[in-house]
């Protein structure tokens, strides 16, 4: 099935929620809500799932219009962050609850249930209660509950955020596996960039109630259409700098508000003379030059975190706050004076409104957006 | 400030422990020295919260002593150890301003008024409190508010160590190296034992100095940032490091080769003398940062079927396997992978690490 | 948060309102009929207007059982509330004992009313009651029927012992919501017992609080059971209060105009206080909202 959602906006007690918005989305398709908190994820799979209707706008399920049914009637089957399950049934009876409404035959019930809890590892808890298992395994119950309904439309409002670190990464590798064999459209929802790389898919970037962009994932990714999809799609945010680009003696330089200078080379000369917004991301931020073009920057350091195999450091220029990230540790005190190099190859131009005017060369080929 | 030593601690829940797995500490030494930042680190259920709490005074250990600058603190209050928690929730009092929650550890101790508000004024000024004082405290954000607990904490002057549960938990992922820049802050500037617990290996490797790595209530290994990641001396702390983490492949030694499924693997020749005498189960352990996928098997290239290629902004990883071992490598982004086409893989020599029932043999 | 719209919950609730409507509503509506009419006989009515407001609002008799009826419910939220507060504390909160202290507690809650009445009555009797009996063994000219003062007090200690259990047990389940953790956190901070109340517990209970006063104001303003089992409103009518007074009127008086004015006056009246109550609750201590 394709759901689509025309001019949707949600206003509730006169706070707007959700701005109007327009969203595709198609049969077997992946697709990340990517956005911080309180940016409208939780509230756009509310109106997906039919538990909130929207103030405006109509939502489409193969052309028919379905904004007043109820979730009831609704194909879909929803995963919540905390782990919600009937705490009274077994692990057995929660995962087959949806399948004795649907009224199958206890066969098939029996069928559809093994199945569905072998592919979750939970099989031999069946007989359990949810109180008696650990957070992963009552994760896995829910998934498996929202997973043996083969619905249209699977919702996943960050699933994974209150488990343990590795937890994680395990789930997610056994979410991409399931994903791949459905014929359903999944939604799923979370804040951090490297979750929606990750998965791959479509990613939708909402942003205080907006959607910033939304794409496949790599798209959005290399070509943020504007600086809240290049904000949001990185973890640390994407660095933004205002800059000048001045024509000067033939060649363009570029000024930044305390007056430091760079010469304009590589794609960003094929920039107008004008104001612009640079986005750098960390990865590009090094604390050694990576080419003899690149942009030297000196501050000092606000904060150096080494992560065993990377540093973070956090260097505060003028009153801007940039992040580099670098291979190995090199550890800094706070108040050290430091000089970062930009790599000059993978700089993003938005102009002063924050649209994007030009992004980096990738493999070779140049578009500016698609 | 202050030096906690314990010695032979060991903590069961149960009465009457019988057999190891009934206690949720096993034995161990293990000290703090004076003015360190520190990590427990480990899953859910490990043990680091019990440890916690055996140090604040909380739970009293069924084994063992602790020490506190050499002077026995076991059966002593929480309050009497000069101590500060931090929790997973800000814990503040509602109907109090900013100011008051900052001063109430002070004036339940009768410090004179005077002093209370230079103090005060200090401790908001390094935490960036000051414009916050006279705000109620409900009514803040839960990364403030937790910022307000940690003043507490550091107001009074006798602290000696200050104890961190999660803090992080509650707190909006955008905001939460604004706590971490404070934390930093604070242990340049107060040289305070900072002990920090959590299961997020990237909080604890940024946050400490020494970081223990805790499973089934036993320290597995102690060490700094970068030994844990170059030098993991167990195959949890390879797996449960880094993102993704190491590479473990079981495997036989034979003939100066390592056998993973039947594949031939170059090892050094360290390593195959040392895994030739081993007796127990062995294990190949190599991080995926130290693996390269190419075409050909020169150079020791491994054959493989590529499983999946995630594309991760400036570098790839690559999820491959030999047989049914899952192995993961991490490639640059200009690296072009062909899941269809011949694929191998090369480990680099030196970074190889052979596991005998789990405990590393040949760390340098 | 609005819900997708759904008509068929109506239906549910149709029976419901059936019977709120006849034993509430249609009730009320006839009381307000009454109460403009002057009824000599079933067949003879005069409407008066608020003839009969203007009397009730002048009664002197009504106003002395008002003010008996205010002290009355002051005294018992003055008592009931801190005891309940302090009962709660001491009950105990982990282990098997846990189970017993509620069970024991709540016993008072599940006994009739007005059998609750005919026990104290007997064991206040000066003669063949265990209470009143010991009173004057010991010295204490203690008589409920005689004396008003003793009857106020054996009133007032009825209604504690009766609800005083409500109290402690809503206070118990709002205690048992407070995390370990600011107990800990209070007892690193140095905190003493009373400030661990004042600032963490006290403000905490905030809400069961709330439910507490409304409850029992509104039960101990419409007492009737207890003090006419009792004591039937004497000695004299120094425990009559408002609810046994208003029934005098209407049914041995048979004055249904002005019983039925004073119903509705009684019914606002009560309705005002709680009001008043719940905002006072609500505000105090809160300062800026986000």
């Amino acid at each position: 099935m394709t759901i689509v959602l025309d001019s949707i906006s949600l206003t509730s007690n006169g706070e707007p929620y959700i701005y109007e918005s327009h969203l595709t989305l198609e049969r077997r398709s992946l697709n990340v809500l990517l956005g911080p908190t309180l940016s409208g994820k939780t509230s756009l799979m509310r109106i997906l799932a039919g538990l909130e209707r929207p103030t405006t706008g109509k939502i489409l399920v193969d052309g028919v219009d379905v904004t007043g049914v109820g979730v009831r009637k609704r194909n879909i089957a929803m995963v919540y962050q905390e782990f919600i399950n009937y705490s009274s049934h077994t692990v057995y009876n929660n995962i087959a609850s949806p399948l004795r409404l649907q009224k199958l035959k206890k066969s098939e019930i029996e069928e559809k249930v093994q199945e569905t809890a072998k592919m979750l590892h939970i099989e031999d808890m069946l007989d359990r209660y949810p109180s008696e298992l650990s957070g992963g395994q009552q994760q896995r119950c829910a998934m498996a509950r929202a997973f043996v309904k083969d619905a249209g439309l699977l919702l996943l409002d960050e699933p994974l955020v209150n488990l343990d670190y590795k937890l994680r990464e395990e789930l997610r590798d056994e979410m991409q596996e399931i994903f791949k064999k459905r014929d359903t459209i999944v939604v799923y929802a979370t804040t951090d960039p490297l979750e929606a790389l990750m998965l791959g898919g479509n990613t939708v970037v909402l942003r205080e109630g907006r959607v910033a962009q939304h794409g496949s994932t790599l798209d959005v990714f290399y070509y943020p259409k504007n600086v809240d999809a290049g904000i949001t799609f990185s973890d640390p945010p994407m660095n933004i700098l205002k800059v000048s680009l001045k024509n000067e003696n033939g060649a363009k330089t570029g000024y930044f508000p305390d007056g430091t200078t760079f010469n304009v080379t590589s794609h960003l000369s094929k920039l107008d003379p004008g104001d612009y917004q640079l986005g750098v991301r960390c990865m590009n931020i090094g604390l050694k030059p990576f080419n003899e073009n690149d942009i030297k920057i000196s501050g000092e350091v606000d904060l150096a975190e080494i992560s065993g195999s990377e540093t973070f450091i956090h260097v505060k220029h003028e009153n801007v706050r940039v992040v580099s990230q670098s291979e190995g540790a090199h550890p800094r005190h706070i108040g050290d004076r430091i000089d970062i190099f930009f790599n000059h190859d993978f700089i993003y131009a938005f102009d002063m409104e924050g649209i994007l005017v030009l992004a980096p060369d990738r493999n070779g080929s140049n578009s500016p957006q698609s | 400030m202050a030096r906690i030593d314990m010695q032979g601690i060991a903590h069961s829940y149960i009465p009457k422990p019988k057999q190891e797995a009934d206690y949720a500490v096993k034995r161990l030494d293990l000290n703090w020295e004076n003015g360190g930042a520190y990590a427990l680190l480990g899953p859910s259920g490990c043990g680091k919260t019990t440890l916690l709490n055996i140090i604040s005074g909380i739970l009293d250990p069924s084994e063992g002593e602790i020490l506190f600058d050499n002077k026995k603190v076991n059966g002593l209050h929480t309050r009497e150890r000069n101590i500060a928690q931090v929790f997973q929730f800000p814990v503040i009092y509602d109907t109090m301003t900013v100011y008051d929650n900052l001063a109430f550890p002070l004036r339940n101790r009768k410090v004179p008024e005077q002093r209370v508000k230079i103090r005060v004024q200090e401790i908001a000024e390094i935490l960036d409190l000051t414009s916050d004082l006279g705000k109620r405290a409900s009514g803040l954000n839960a990364d403030i508010k937790q910022i307000i607990s940690l003043g507490r904490g550091l107001v009074r002057e006798d602290v000696s160590a200050i104890l961190f549960d999660e803090p992080l938990t509650v707190i909006d992922p955008h905001v939460k190296w604004l706590i971490r820049r404070q934390l930093k802050q604070i242990h340049e500037q107060l040289d305070l034992t900072m002990i920090y617990v959590t299961h997020d290996q990237l909080e604890a490797l940024t946050f400490a100095d020494k970081v223990n790595v805790m499973l089934d209530g036993a320290v597995i290994q102690q060490g700094t940032p970068e030994d844990l990641f170059e030098a993991p001396a167990h195959t949890y702390v390879g797996f449960f490091i880094g993102s993704p983490g190491m590479n473990i492949l079981p495997c036989t030694i034979e003939h100066g080769h390592a056998l993973v499924e039947g594949q031939k693997i170059k090892i050094p020749a360290a390593i195959s003398k040392t895994g030739a005498a081993a007796q127990g189960s062995l294990k190949l352990g190599i991080r995926p940062e130290f693996c390269d996928i190419t075409s050909s098997s020169e150079n020791g290239g491994v054959p493989v079927r590529v499983k999946k290629v995630e594309s991760l902004g400036n570098y790839h990883i690559v999820t491959a396997k030999i047989g049914e071992v899952i192995i993961k490598v991490k490639v640059p982004e200009k690296a072009q992978i062909n899941p269809d086409s011949d694929n191998h893989v090369i480990f680099s020599q030196d970074h190889m690490i052979l596991y005998e029932n789990e405990k590393a043999l040949n760390l340098q | 948060m609005e819900k997708t719209q759904n008509n068929k919950a109506w239906f549910l609730v149709l029976p419901v309102f059936i019977m709120v409507a006849f034993s509430a509503i249609i009730p009320l509506m006839t009381v307000v009929n009454y109460s403009v009419q002057d009824i000599f006989g079933p067949n003879q009515r005069v409407f008066v207007g608020l003839e009969w407001f203007k009397e009730t609002l002048q009664d002197t008799e009504l106003h002395a059982a008002l003010l008996r009826q205010f002290i009355f419910s002051f005294s018992v939220l003055l008592l009931e509330i801190p005891l309940g507060i302090g009962i709660a504390l001491l009950m105990p909160k982990k282990g098997w004992s846990v189970s017993l202290s509620l069970v024991i507690i709540a016993l008072p809650l599940l006994i009739p009313w007005n059998v609750v009445g005919t026990i104290w009555q007997i064991f206040a009797r000066g003669d063949i009651g265990l209470g009143g009996a010991f009173m004057n063994a010991i010295g204490v000219n203690y008589n409920y029927t005689a004396n008003y003062m003793d009857a106020w007090i054996t009133v007032l200690v009825i209604d504690l012992w009766h609800w005083l259990p409500l109290v402690a047990l809503l206070c118990y389940s709002g205690l048992k919501a407070i995390p370990d953790a600011f107990y800990q956190a209070a007892d690193i901070d140095g905190a003493s017992r009373w400030k661990v109340f004042r600032y963490i517990q006290l403000p905490k209970l905030r809400s069961v609080l709330v439910i507490a006063v409304l409850l029992r104001f509104m039960d101990s303003f419409m007492i009737y059971t207890e003090p006419f089992v009792l004591t039937g409103g004497g000695p004299g009518n120094a425990t009559t209060f408002l609810s046994q007074f208003l029934a005098q009127k209407a049914i041995g008086q048979f004055d249904i105009g002005p019983a039925a004015a004073f119903s509705i006056i009684y019914f606002l009246i009560i309705l005002l206080f709680c009001f008043i109550f719940y905002q006072m609750m609500m505000n105090v201590g809160k300062g800026e909202k986000k």
